[in-house]
């Protein structure tokens, strides 16, 4: 059974690239100083041992003919700067005849002709040694030619020395790097303040409150991602309070007509006579045909309102919303005879909406418009240059202003209403103009009562 | 080839001049030295009751057969010792240079001063000066050498009276009479008049040191040079005085190496850590291998006193030229001596 690995958080990823960098530059200065120091050392030390070759050349004299090398304590005084590197040194006469030294070996890269001091890589028994070779000319009466001086050292104290360059250097990096890290830390943890405070808001929340988060005081990043949330807890608060008002509104408008319904069938169980009997019945089917449209209204309107948060917004021409709406006829149902006209111009109206529930609030309007008002109906397109409206108009007063004002809240149904009528259409319309931004206007005109859905509209450029 | 080379094939076979065993133990170790039996045995036999898994097989050599023998098993021929001791400090600073030595650290290597340790691998376990030896009947009062200015003037002023009665190492034969040659060489102008008087009197150039005591104590020779003090001390007669020369003393201090093939190297390493503990100190102190620290007695200024340092610097002293100056230099002053 493998644990799932617990999420890495935001201080450690940003503390490890840190602690990374810091490395990864450390190892390069680290890198560096080395070498650095080895040149120091190689330089120091060379120097060193070019000293003493010069001062055993500058010892050697012809006696009787023969070079003789007076060897001076000073050359192996200044070799012993290095106090624990083994030494050797050789003087070798015209071609390479050994004259004096520790022993014969090793020769190194033979005499090039050159007469400034030769540096050269060998093994001293079995350890690594820098060797210097100078030669001296001689042009003496009982000899000429050259007298080559070899002298050797291990190389403990350059690689002592190389060392402790480095870390002369890499003691203060080291402390830089810390209090680098320390201060990333405060600075890290500073930085994510914004973030725990969030989440700790997030967490003492009441599951239940939707509503918007303060972005006040927080950085641009995380205003960004806090007003993403606030949008999805606004949408989700108005799915919900949809939901709650769609359940209340059923259950609201659902009891009385059903409780009605249910006397009215008691009532005929009660009645012998046949002919009473039918027209309580009639009664009775009337009201259940006025149930059916009353679920059709709700289900409507919470479709609307479901529609006006999640379906996308496209490019509509009122026109069609209108001509759909005469083309379904579904006012020869409610007012069998009734005339409708259709009122719209050879331009196309565009707005940005959902067609479906447009044409809702557009059926709606004229339902309404065939319930109370007067024949002939008109359902009519207006284009403007910022706004445009689908309207209905009919030929009468229309409602009087006490009802006028009222009209649009939800259950707004008056003593006068006919009972099959929910109450719900001008909610509907009121929620579409509201959702897509614009309104709904009742106006009385010359000719009539007309009630108009007004948005936006989309202007000819922006249509694709 | 180095002379010593030649010197050591010149030699029919090499062969040390006495042995001896000490203790039962399983574990052997091999030790070569040129310190005398006599001299060595408290300290071994402490050596050894302080381990007795050990037993000791010492093998007492001149200094010149010893480091021919070493350098041959450092190049892989013959037995190699376990632990090689030596006074001809040059030589061991040689086998240092050549690679011969395996290192070694504990607390109480680390203790020693800078000059009787090299690289860890060659360690001075005593300190023990160079000493004019004189015959006190011959010699008395204001006429005693304090230093090498009244030795000298004394060869001028009586070279009679010290005729053939003067007597040092032969370099050639010691290789410890040779390492205090060389040093007195570096102090160039006392070194110089001191061949000369060595011509003048007819100074004997001879061989070890218990001979030349012997002949002090029995009056042969008045005045002794450059002897180690250390082999005084063991067979002390009250003929005998001992001077430590006020102008320089030399200060040699007997090294000890462990060769890098040796067979035995831990056992090495406790002999070693044994000899520079106290108990050990105590021992060679006893024995006349540690000098006294002590001025009144010895007369001796801390400013007088030169250590022979462990350092390459001794390397010089090796060089064939100039030894073979060294030696012409010598034979010169001493053949002159030898044909009055």
């Amino acid at each position: 059974m493998t644990e799932p690995r617990p999420p890495v958080s935001l201080v450690a990823r940003v503390l490890a690239a840190v602690i990374g960098i810091l490395v990864a530059g450390g190892l390069l200065v680290a890198g560096s100083t080395w070498f650095n120091g080895r040149q120091a050392a190689r330089q120091a030390y060379d120097r060193i041992l070019l000293g003493a070759a010069n001062d055993i050349a500058e010892s050697v004299r012809v006696q009787g003919g023969v070079p003789v090398a007076d060897l001076p304590v000073s050359a192996f005084e200044l070799l012993a700067q290095a106090p624990d590197d083994r030494i050797h040194y050789v003087v070798r006469g015209p071609a390479g005849t050994y004259l004096t030294g520790l022993d014969d070996t090793p020769a190194g890269p033979r005499g090039s002709g050159a007469v400034g001091p030769v540096y050269f890589d060998a093994q001293m028994q079995g350890e690594p040694a820098r060797y210097v070779r100078v030669t001296r000319l001689f042009a003496e009466r009982d000899f000429s030619g050259e007298v080559s001086v070899t002298v050797g050292q291990t190389l403990r104290a350059r690689q002592a020395m190389a060392l402790d360059l480095m870390l002369d250097a890499l003691w203060p990096m080291l402390l830089a790097g810390i209090a680098m890290l320390v201060m990333a830390w405060f600075v890290v943890r500073g930085a994510m303040r914004p973030l725990d405070a969030l989440s700790e808001g997030m967490t003492a929340r009441d599951p239940y409150d939707l509503t918007p988060m303060s972005t006040e005081g927080l950085p641009r990043e995380l205003q960004v991602m806090l007003g993403a949330v606030n949008r999805f807890m606004g949408r989700l608060d108005r799915q919900v309070d949809a939901m709650r008002n769609l359940i209340s509104d059923t259950a609201h408008q659902l009891r009385t007509p059903v409780a009605a319904i249910r006397v009215q069938a008691e009532t005929i169980l009660d009645i012998p006579e046949p002919e009473p009997r039918e027209r309580a019945l009639a009664r009775l089917l009337a009201r259940t045909r006025s149930l059916g449209t009353l679920l059709d209204q709700l289900l409507s309107r919470a479709l609307v309102i479901h529609r006006t948060d999640s379906a996308p917004r496209l490019p509509l021409d009122l026109r069609e919303v209108a001509l759909d709406i005469v083309e379904r006829s579904d006012h020869e149902l409610l007012s069998p005879g009734a005339e409708v006209r259709l009122v719209i111009g050879e331009e196309p109206v565009m707005v940005a909406a959902d067609a479906f529930s447009v044409t809702e609030a557009g059926r709606n309007l004229l339902s309404n418009a065939l319930k109370h008002g007067r024949a002939p109906v008109l359902i009519g397109v207006e284009g403007g240059a910022a706004e445009a409206a689908l309207w209905v108009q009919d030929a009468g007063p229309g409602p009087d202003a006490e009802t006028t004002a009222r009209l649009g809240a939800r259950f707004e149904r008056s003593q006068s209403s006919p009972e099959d009528s929910a109450g719900l259409g001008l909610s509907i319309v009121k929620a579409v103009a509201a959702a897509f931004g614009g309104r709904m206007e009742m106006a009385q005109r010359d000719d009539g009562f007309r009630v108009s859905l007004i948005l936006p509209a989309l202007q000819a450029e922006d249509t694709p | 080839m180095s002379c010593v080379l030649a010197l050591s094939l010149s030699l029919p076979a090499m062969a040390q001049e006495d042995r001896a065993r000490f203790g039962a133990g399983p574990d052997v170790l091999l030790v070569r030295s040129t310190t005398d039996i006599g001299i060595i045995r408290p300290v071994i036999d402490a050596f050894i009751a302080a381990n007795p898994d050990l037993s000791v097989d010492y093998e007492q050599w001149g200094s010149n057969d010893l480091f021919a023998i070493t350098r041959e098993a450092c190049q892989g021929q013959g037995d190699p010792a376990d632990a090689v001791i030596s006074s001809a400090v040059q030589q061991m600073v040689w086998l240092v240079n050549a690679a011969c030595a395996a290192p070694y650290r504990s607390a109480l290597t680390a203790a020693l001063p800078a000059d009787r340790r090299w690289r860890d691998e060659i360690w001075g376990i005593t300190e023990e000066p160079a000493v004019t030896v004189y015959n006190k009947r011959a010699i008395g009062g204001a006429d005693i050498p304090r230093d090498r200015f009244a030795l000298l003037d004394m060869m001028r002023a009586q070279p009679d009276f010290l005729r053939g009665r003067i007597a040092t190492y032969d370099i050639q034969e010691s290789g410890l009479g040779y390492l205090f040659a060389h040093i007195d060489s570096l102090e160039a102008t006392t070194f110089g008049a001191m061949l000369e008087g060595f011509a003048r009197v007819g100074a004997i150039a001879t061989c070890c040191s218990a001979e030349i005591i012997d002949g002090v104590a029995e009056g042969r020779y008045y005045i002794a040079y450059n002897v180690l003090g250390s082999y005084i001390a063991g067979a002390l007669s009250p003929e005998v005085g001992v001077i430590l020369p006020e102008d320089y003393t030399l200060v040699l201090s007997r090294s000890l190496l462990i060769p890098r093939a040796a067979r035995n190297p831990d056992g090495a390493a406790r002999l070693l850590d044994f000899v520079l503990s106290s108990e050990g100190r105590a021992l060679l102190a006893a024995a006349g291998l540690a000098m006294r620290a002590d001025p009144d007695e010895s007369g001796l200024l801390p400013s007088a006193k030169r250590a022979i340092a462990l350092s390459p610097a001794l390397l010089i002293a090796m060089d064939a030229n100039r030894r073979s100056r060294l030696f012409t230099l010598w034979e010169d002053a001493f053949i002159e001596a030898a044909t009055p």
